[in-house]
């Protein structure tokens, strides 16, 4: 008869810890960000079916990176709580912090009582009735969970993201304007290898605080284009005016062509946004 | 960082010693062979079915151990207040529903300005009649009841399918009926793949029963429904079906003494709803008092309202009385 060996519980969480990170880091990251008119939610995703973003309830929105089958399972019984605490008292008794809460003891519970920890990570938003009430949870596969004001990033290449996304968010942006943000930061260098921004790989979602009872919105064709285009509308002048000749015209396509030639971050809003942190002077590419 | 939650203590979810599941937890085997804590192993496209296995006490279908044995009980549930007149009818891409305001305690008028139409979801409605209380919780549940589906499986029910969950919450209540907290459903709908508007009602065992064209429930059905037989056109407008539902509902009122008509002192017109391929929507209180103005205006030349042709062929008189 085999010894079991002793594993050090600090060993055994460590070893945990790494399993899920490692399973986390494989999926790309997501953004979650206030905007003035709500809460705006952009993930990858090329399927339009399995999604990562949803609706937890009137105001609240539910967002994971990870496996699916296990967030999937988290977002159900999120949908389960949160319909029988409105269900149970009132509709407006259901709030973001209860849903983070209960996510975060039971991943809690999980990580320590499971062989296998969960290898996801969820953000839970709520918007207010004025943009102070805005509230956005993050909470991780350990059961940890943080109050994020104002945005935030989370997945594999959570702080790259992060960075990129602090350096482009400021308080009572536009949905364009916020849009462009988080599309400048999800095309971060690591963050996956699409160069390229189509609305098929991308899954976009929204709390709109104008909106009475379910304020939850998905974004996508038509609408989602029009987005896309509008957000690069807002920050091409700056990179493309400059240039202000003949060729200028073709400057928001033309700067896209050479590829080799630019940034490898994908089109549209970073090239831009680069482009005028260079300063008027610099034509993105005069050839 | 803020908080940090170190898992130990159970959700409020997590059930007490008697959770056959805390078993596989205390086992350590949450994530993968046992169940995981709390309800995440409970759940269900079916918010009714998850209720009835995990909180069975917040079904509203459940008897009352010992009720309508004696006299005294039945005296205290006819004593309840009770919904009373629901007409709806299904106009042109969609259907009108309308009700009127009151709640009557036996011979008493327990309130005047009760609502019994309510949005179910985008594309349906539901009014009721019977138990006012009991009828609050079965909206609440069939709101909640639809709204769960669409989250849990990212589609809405069609609406047959609403339907038929209605009926089984309606059979749910079949004990209670037999007790005297009856309440009885009339579900209206916008079928989006046939761009029209449905009716169903229900009996107190279920149903559920498509009517066509137009339908009444309640106290006052049937003089509502007579009305409305003589006053419905096919394809009407929905203003017009809204304006022949208020007319229904003044002929109840007229004749049945637990609808209330409209309430010009106090201001309280019947609540009219309209659910059409632009979803669910009720109509403001200007509007329903428009609708209501114009009925009682034509009610001080006509008190008994607009007649209908006598002989087919005719166009419909309302217009040249």
């Amino acid at each position: 008869m085999s010894m079991p060996f002793y594993v050090s519980p600090e060993q055994a969480m460590r070893d945990k810890a790494d399993y899920a990170r490692k399973g986390i880091a494989r999926g790309r990251s997501c953004v979650a960000l206030q905007y003035a008119g709500g809460i705006l939610m952009v993930a990858p995703n090329p399927s339009s079916a399995l999604h990562k973003i949803s609706e937890i309830y009137d105001r609240i929105a539910f967002a994971a990176v990870g496996r699916y089958n296990e967030y999937e399972n988290l977002r159900k019984a999120g949908v389960t709580y949160a319909d029988i605490t409105g269900y149970q008292f009132a509709r407006h008794d259901v709030t973001a912090r209860g849903i983070a809460n209960w996510y975060a003891q039971t991943l809690g519970t999980i990580f320590t009582e499971s062989n296998k920890p969960f290898e996801v990570e969820i953000v839970v938003a709520e918007v207010g009735e004025q943009p102070s009430g805005d509230q956005i949870y993050r909470i991780t596969f350990d059961g940890s969970v943080t109050d994020e004001p104002g945005f935030v990033a989370f997945g594999g290449q959570a702080d790259q993201v992060s960075a990129q996304l602090k350096e482009r968010y400021s308080d009572g942006m536009s949905l364009a304007e916020a849009f462009g943000a988080a599309l400048s930061a999800l095309s971060v260098p690591g963050n996956g290898d699409s160069k390229e921004v189509v609305a098929s790989q991308l899954e976009v979602a929204i709390l709109d605080r104008a909106r009475d009872h379910r304020t939850f919105r998905r974004i996508r064709t038509a609408r989602l284009d029009e987005l896309i285009g509008e957000s690069r509308a807002l920050t091409a002048p700056a990179g493309t005016a400059p240039a202000g000749t003949a060729p200028a015209g073709t400057a928001p396509s033309g700067s896209n062509a050479p590829a080799d030639s630019g940034p490898p971050t994908g089109p549209g809003p970073s090239n831009s946004d680069r482009g005028s942190g260079l300063g008027d002077g610099t034509p993105p590419n005069p050839a | 960082m803020g908080s940090y939650y170190d898992g130990q203590q159970s959700g409020p979810f997590a059930g007490g010693d008697g959770d056959p599941f805390s078993a596989g937890r205390a086992a350590g085997s949450a994530g993968l062979t046992g169940r995981p804590p709390g309800f995440m192993g409970l759940q269900s496209s079916s918010f009714a079915d998850f209720l009835g296995s995990h909180s069975p006490g917040l079904l509203p279908s459940r008897t009352v151990p010992g009720l309508g044995t004696d006299g005294g009980s039945g005296q205290a549930i006819r004593d309840l207040p009770h919904a009373t007149t629901i007409v709806a009818a299904v106009c042109e891409h969609g259907v009108v529903m309308a009700g009127d305001r009151r709640a009557t305690l036996g011979s008493m008028i327990a309130k005047r300005d009760v609502e019994k139409v309510f949005r179910s979801d985008e594309f349906s409605a539901m009014g009721y009649a019977g138990t006012g209380s009991v009828g609050i919780e079965f909206v609440r549940l069939f709101q909640v009841e639809l709204e769960h589906y669409e989250k849990m499986e990212g589609r809405s029910l069609s609406l047959e399918g609403k339907a038929n969950r209605l009926a089984w919450m309606v059979r749910g209540n079949l004990g209670a009926a037999m007790q005297g907290l009856v309440v009885v459903p009339l579900f209206v709908g916008y079928d989006e793949e046939a761009d029209r508007g449905r009716i169903f009602s229900y009996d107190v065992a279920g149903g559920p029963y498509e009517e066509h064209r137009f339908y009444s429930i309640g106290s006052g059905s049937l003089f509502a429904r007579g009305a409305l037989k003589k006053l419905y056109v096919d394809d009407m407008p929905a203003g017009d079906a809204a304006l022949a539902c208020v007319q229904a509902l003044y002929d109840a009122a007229d004749d049945d003494s637990a609808t209330g008509g409209p309430d010009m002192t106090r201001r309280i017109f019947p609540v009219i709803a309209t659910v059409t391929a632009d979803g669910f929507r009720k109509l403001s209180e200007a509007e329903s008092e428009d609708y209501a103005q114009q009925v009682v205006q034509g009610r001080m030349a006509a008190p008994d309202g607009p007649t209908a042709p006598l002989r087919n062929g005719q166009p419909p008189s309302g217009g040249h009385a």
